[in-house]
């Protein structure tokens, strides 16, 4: 301590900023902004991961569903209705209003140009994420035709729009695009 | 700290003198839990369920790490490791069961626990902090026990996984991305249950360090007690050992007889059958209810049907759901009134009845399938749980005139108290 004394390399008190705060700021800085940095890894590695990402996209052939029915696919871990709608199916979809829905589409908005009859959805019910009953034969389609979810009782119609029930949004539209007349990509 | 007439540790084994010198842990544990802590001596068996808490923790964290060794986090085999268990190893049924009985046991002793704070107002000053690590406790014990019952992976495990994390996508904006973060992937996988594992395993010691801070907040300003007049003289306490080992040690016997009860004839009564299907992401069992313990906040969350201004009904009720613990953390400024037992507080007592009771109802609603007059009546108990704590308890506070208090807690267990009458007489001359 006396050493330090004797050698007083600072300027005398009361004149402003001495070098040896310098060094604290810019030491005390450079650890914070790099103890920061070290947040990136270890936030990040909870993201879905490379393998994860990769099962993302899934690739359907849908030439044997007939008119009415409805087949159960797996994207993302998830479930996913693919439903070929009938005529009447996309008449009762399309009779009603959009604007009076809670999540206002038509059916038009959730299907492709030109496909209207394959809707393809989520099979996540949008409330807490049940899987609704209507996809598989003989399963309850709830009173607009289309699927129930038992769990809360949440009632999508034919175009898997919601129209009863606590969930607040129409079953999900994946994104997905016709590589040929009868296989679907998905994701 | 410690009252004034607290005993002092004074080793006399020439070993125990030496240890002294260098690591004072027995001297610490004196303090604690042995003669040098005096705590009042009406003390009621309610005063018994810390302790049977901390006893909850430690069987939770030896039987969970022996489980540990047998089972394997991964979703591929987790819920055959989990059978494994159940019929190959050694005594594997025992200690699965102990463990998930135990879960149960934990949540009984601490909900009591909180109810006797409830009632003794345990939370006001100088114990505020006592109260609030308390709180924190309890939510680290909800985190812990959500993780753990997904471990099984089984139906339930699974979408009650999906059905918890998806509470996160009701935030706005974040939601969405928050939940795939939480889960590691789009719904819950491999990556969510080994990470449940590694937080299932790591929590237990968190809640540890946090009753050791709870423990050590308690001894500054001593035990509350049944009357909630503080400890003014010697009189007025006993040491914890003998007095409180014993009474403690009494009490635990008989929590013991209740709980292996359960686990040797009702292994099976709090859990659900669905659990024991393997988990399958393409179907949803018909009837999705948390474990009981969490039945009356499950009762709050599904209370919110109809949007709330510009507040979707989803994320309202996640609001509320964690709001109902939340204000728990107000508690200790929202009860102004100065008197703290409920036995001297006939207004506020019935309310603390009415209080129970409906928290009781929102726990049978919970548990109940959400159909509309359920619903209803969740609606309603949810609507007076929160009148309880932010409206009924201040007015109460403000208007209740509340009976007189024993001079001490002497004269509370004798009828007399001779530092009273002198003191009286004193005031007198």
């Amino acid at each position: 301590m006396a050493d330090e004394a004797s050698i007083d390399t600072t300027v005398p008190a009361g004149e402003g900023v001495r070098r040896r705060d310098f060094i604290n700021v810019a030491a005390v800085s450079v650890a914070g902004v790099g103890g920061l940095a070290t947040l990136v890894p270890l936030i990040s590695q909870m993201s879905a991961s490379a393998d994860v990402l990769a099962e993302s996209s899934t690739e359907i052939d849908i030439s044997a569903i007939e008119p009415g029915q409805a087949i159960k696919a797996v994207f993302r871990k998830q479930p996913v209705f693919i439903r070929n709608l009938t005529q009447q199916e996309i008449a009762e979809a399309n009779a009603v209003n959009p604007t009076t829905l809670r999540d206002p589409q038509s059916l038009a908005d959730r299907t492709k140009p030109g496909k209207s009859n394959w809707l393809i959805t989520m099979g996540v019910c949008t409330h807490l994420g049940c899987v609704p009953l209507g996809a598989g034969q003989g399963e309850v389609k709830g009173e607009f035709g289309g699927y129930f979810c038992p769990c809360h009782g949440s009632v999508y119609d034919t175009a898997a729009r919601i129209r009863k029930g606590p969930a607040p949004k129409n079953l999900e539209v994946p994104p997905y695009e016709f590589t040929s007349a009868t296989v679907v990509k998905i994701g | 700290m410690s009252f004034p007439w607290a005993k002092h540790y004074k080793p006399s084994h020439p070993l125990m003198v030496w240890l002294d010198e260098k690591l004072p842990l027995p001297r610490f544990v004196y303090n604690a839990i042995g003669g040098g802590y005096p705590v009042p001596r009406n003390l009621n068996y309610f005063w018994n369920f810390g302790v049977l808490a901390g006893f909850c923790l430690v069987l939770q964290i030896l039987t969970g790490v022996i489980l540990a060794m047998h089972y394997a986090a991964n979703s591929g085999v987790a819920f055959d490791s989990v059978e494994h268990i159940m019929r190959d190893v050694n005594w594997g049924w025992l200690l699965r069961y102990a463990h998930a009985n135990g879960a149960s046991a934990f949540f009984v002793v601490v909900y009591i626990h909180i109810f006797r704070g409830f009632f003794y107002s345990s939370y006001k000053a100088p114990r505020e902090m006592i109260w609030l690590l308390g709180v924190v406790i309890f939510l680290l014990m909800m985190a812990t026990a959500f993780m753990g019952y997904v471990l099984p992976w089984g139906q339930m495990s699974f979408w009650g996984a999906k059905v918890i994390t998806g509470l996160f996508s009701a935030i706005p904006i974040v939601g969405e991305p928050l939940q795939q973060w939480l889960l590691g992937g789009f719904s819950p996988d491999n990556a969510a249950l080994n990470r449940f594992f590694s937080l299932h395993f790591l929590l237990p010691f968190v809640i540890a360090a946090v009753i050791v801070l709870h423990i050590w907040a308690l001894h500054i300003p001593g035990s509350s007690n049944p009357t909630g007049v503080e400890v003014k003289q010697e009189s007025d306490t006993v040491p914890f050992h003998p007095y409180y080992t014993a009474k403690d040690g009494f009490g635990l016997g008989v929590f013991l007889l209740g709980y292996f009860a359960m686990v040797f004839f009702f292994p099976n009564a709090l859990g659900h059958p669905d659990n024991y299907i393997a988990a399958n992401p393409l179907s949803t069992p018909a009837h999705i209810v948390p474990e009981w313990y969490f039945w009356p906040f499950y009762a709050i969350l599904r209370a919110f049907t109809a949007d709330f201004l510009f507040i979707p009904a989803k994320l309202m009720g996640v609001l509320a759901m964690f709001s109902a613990i939340l204000v728990w953390f107000f508690l200790p400024w929202l009860d102004t009134s100065p008197v703290r037992s409920g036995n001297y507080r006939p207004l506020f007592r019935k309310f603390f009845y009415l209080l129970v009771i409906d928290v009781l109802v929102l726990g049978y609603c919970g548990g109940s399938p959400a159909e509309t007059k359920y619903v209803l009546i969740s609606q309603i108990a949810a609507t007076y749980y929160f009148l309880h704590f932010l409206v009924i308890l201040p007015i109460v506070a403000s208007v209740e005139k509340p009976q007189p208090l024993p001079f001490s807690i002497t004269e509370a267990v004798l009828g007399t108290d001779e530092a009273a009458t002198l003191s009286g007489a004193s005031t007198a001359a």
